[in-house]
């Protein structure tokens, strides 16, 4: 039985836009998205599904739940998906209600469990078939559609002005100048072999890691440059809402920003799903194959930098780490082995979790998870006891999480859990251990 | 009776097996045109590699975790899938009506498997009754599914041992043999032919993709 306490959370994206939808629009509404927006992929995973209950084990909140069925992968489709099919999209608003519930707080959209299922049957691409059919009809967590909307109306996820953004680097070009001589953010710099792009909520809450960053170009030697206009910007919360059409926008942007400032390749700051949306959401939206020019993780990049000898550390963290595996550039992208030798290169006592890698669990904030605002931080929290678990039994003092969802998610875990540790992006352990030039 | 299962009901049955698979392919492929993700995606080398590790007993992280569950349901499709074309009696069929000889199993082994697919059904049926996560995902149709595949394994066995009179159990094990074939491609049992994609698609966006392994 889902949780009595989430299913009595009052969300007025969820809510007030329900009480507004006619049984009609309903109807219609789930109808195009089954009959037009999906095709063999969708058919095939309904078809081929046995209800067999192999893939319960695999998700976090499931497992958190003290295996709740209701929170087993294929429940969570039986529940939303499966009986829209059934009722021919004669659903109504209580069901609507649950379904939102179901689609946006309990499923990251993590993939875990389409390894774990015999058929490879794609759980978390039927979800997000949900969330696509939720959002046409309105019904979105009020504070993840309130991201969406920022995306729409600004082309960044946080309602960042153009002067805010030019004067946020400007700030953090002087921050970096004053731990290291020379250090600069070049803006617009047209032929520049690197084009920096980071998540929106680096400049309005995490703005030091752009100065880190700026410190770690200038120790590598590397030509770089960030754009200075719309564009910058390379999250994407449109993706998660289930508005494709925005989603599509941003990604365009991102990619048209770097095609006129002519660069080689664009590297990311420490970002999952922004990854996620750059390299395959955006494109395949958009009908690519794959992004126009080459997108680097921030991992990928630190890994370069490092076992070329392009920057070379000083000193060891001392105290004991452990690593986030964040799913969209783990399972995303296999980055797991360089994420370990960058780990391995700047800490002296590095503990890994179990299960790990693309085994790894999911933070239960990516997804879209952690954008759905205060309403939901319990319901998060409850559906990942596993996580806290897992870190607790590495007896890691840091917990280092190269993606800005898994850092807030874990952040919020620590807490909730009083597990008495910290998380830290990468670049901060970076910037601490990094042979300076003039040092 | 027993001439008209083995004859025109056995041909029904062949025919609407293969007709109903090829029907489905076909209207899935006209289907898959528009799909702009799964095509494009498709790695022959990395949708093998998938298959095989889901193939082999023991390949996959899940299976390694639930030894008993992968031994009895491996166990259980090979039985399923090797014991109709390949049983003593049925030998005897395929030679009469197209005059080849065909290899066939010794009976004691043919027995013992059709034992095993008739135990694994009571098995999954048990299960799906007993475990929550899979009593809260089953609907009737899933029990009905368990009993139509036990149903021939069960009555060729018996009427092999002639436990109960021989004639009227083989019409039985005749006709449940034939509405197998026959409900096979209209229902969740499809998954014998769709398995190989949607496991080859994972594969690929796993493997070709995303750098990684889906196993
Ligand atoms: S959270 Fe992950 S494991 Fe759980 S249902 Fe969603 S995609 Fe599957
Ligand atoms: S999604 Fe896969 S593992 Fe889960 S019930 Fe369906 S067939 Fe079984």
């Amino acid at each position: 039985m889902a949780d009595l306490e989430d299913r009595q959370v009052v969300d007025p994206g969820i809510d007030e836009s329900i009480a507004g939808l006619t049984p009609d629009r309903i109807e219609r509404t789930i109808n195009r998205v089954l009959t037009e927006e999906t095709g063999a992929r969708l058919q095939a995973y309904l078809q081929t599904c046995v209800h067999c209950g192999l893939c319960a084990e695999a998700c976090q909140s499931y497992i958190s739940r003290d295996k709740d069925p209701d929170y087993a992968p294929v429940a969570k489709v039986k529940d939303t998906l499966w009986e829209m099919v059934k009722r021919k999209g004669k659903v109504d608003g209580e069901f609507l209600h649950n379904a939102a519930r179901i689609a946006y707080i309990d499923c990251g959209a993590c993939r875990r469990c389409s390894m774990y299922c015999p058929f490879g049957i794609d759980i978390s691409y039927m979800i997000m078939t949900v969330r696509r059919i939720l959002n046409l009809l309105g019904v979105v967590p009020q504070y993840l559609q309130d991201t969406t909307n920022s995306h729409a109306a600004t082309m960044n996820q946080m309602w960042v002005q153009q002067d805010d953004w030019i004067d946020t680097l400007m700030w953090q070009e002087e921050d970096a100048r004053s731990e290291l001589a020379g250090a600069r953010i070049p803006l617009d710099r047209e032929g520049a072999e690197i084009m920096y792009s980071v998540i929106g909520p680096e400049p309005k809450i995490l703005a030091q890691l752009i100065a880190n960053m700026a410190i770690i170009f200038k120790v590598a030697g590397a030509d770089w440059t960030m754009p200075s206009t719309d564009g910058w910007d390379n999250s994407n919360m449109a993706m998660y809402s289930g508005d494709f059409e925005t989603m599509g926008r941003v990604e365009r942007l991102h990619w048209e920003r770097a095609s006129e400032l002519r660069v080689k390749r664009v590297v990311m700051g420490e970002c999952g799903h922004a990854y996620r949306g750059a390299v395959y959401d955006g494109p395949r939206w958009l009908g690519w194959t794959k992004p126009p020019i080459p997108m680097v993780h921030a991992v990928e990049y630190y890994y370069e930098l490092i076992s070329s000898g392009r920057i070379r550390i000083a000193r060891k963290i001392e105290e004991p780490v452990t690593v986030q595996d964040p799913c969209n550039i783990v399972r995303g992208r296999g980055l797991h082995d360089k994420l370990r030798y960058v780990v391995n290169a700047i800490c002296a006592d590095f503990r890994d979790m179990d299960p790990r890698y693309e085994h790894n669990y999911c933070c239960q904030a990516g997804g879209g998870l952690i954008n759905c605002g205060p309403p939901w931080k319990r319901s998060r929290m409850k559906s990942n006891r596993v996580k806290a678990d897992q870190i607790r039994d590495t007896g890691a003092h840091t917990v280092i999480t190269p993606c800005h969802n898994c850092h807030s998610g874990i952040e919020d875990i620590i807490g909730f859990y009083k597990l008495g540790c910290h998380v830290s992006f990468i670049s901060e352990l970076l910037v601490k251990t990094i042979e300076m030039p003039d040092a | 009776m027993y001439e008209l299962i083995r004859g025109p009901l056995l041909w029904i049955g062949f025919i609407g097996f293969f007709g109903g698979l090829l029907y489905r392919f076909v209207t899935m492929a006209r289907l898959a045109k528009r799909e702009r993700v799964v095509l494009p995606t498709f790695s022959a080398r990395f949708g093998l590699r998938s298959l095989a590790h889901w193939l082999v007993p023991f390949g996959g992280a899940n299976m390694r975790r639930r030894p008993a569950y992968t031994l009895l349901s491996w166990a259980f499709h090979i039985g399923v899938l090797v014991t109709p074309l390949f049983v003593m009696g049925h030998a005897v069929l395929w030679q009469e009506a197209w005059g080849f000889r065909w290899w066939s199993l010794p009976a004691g082994l043919a027995d013992a498997m059709s034992l095993v697919v008739v135990g694994v059904c009571l098995f999954f049926i048990v299960r799906r009754l007993i475990r929550p996560e899979v009593r809260n995902v089953s609907y009737p149709s899933d029990f009905v599914l368990a009993l139509v595949v036990m149903a021939p394994f069960l009555t060729g066995f018996i009427a092999h041992r002639q436990w109960l009179p021989y004639e009227p159990m083989i019409i039985i094990h005749g006709l449940s043999g034939v509405l197998g074939l026959l409900v096979l491609p209209w229902t969740r049992l499809v998954h014998m032919m769709w398995f190989v994609f949607t496991r080859a698609f994972m594969g690929s966006e796993f493997g070709a993709v995303r750098h990684s392994r889906d196993w």
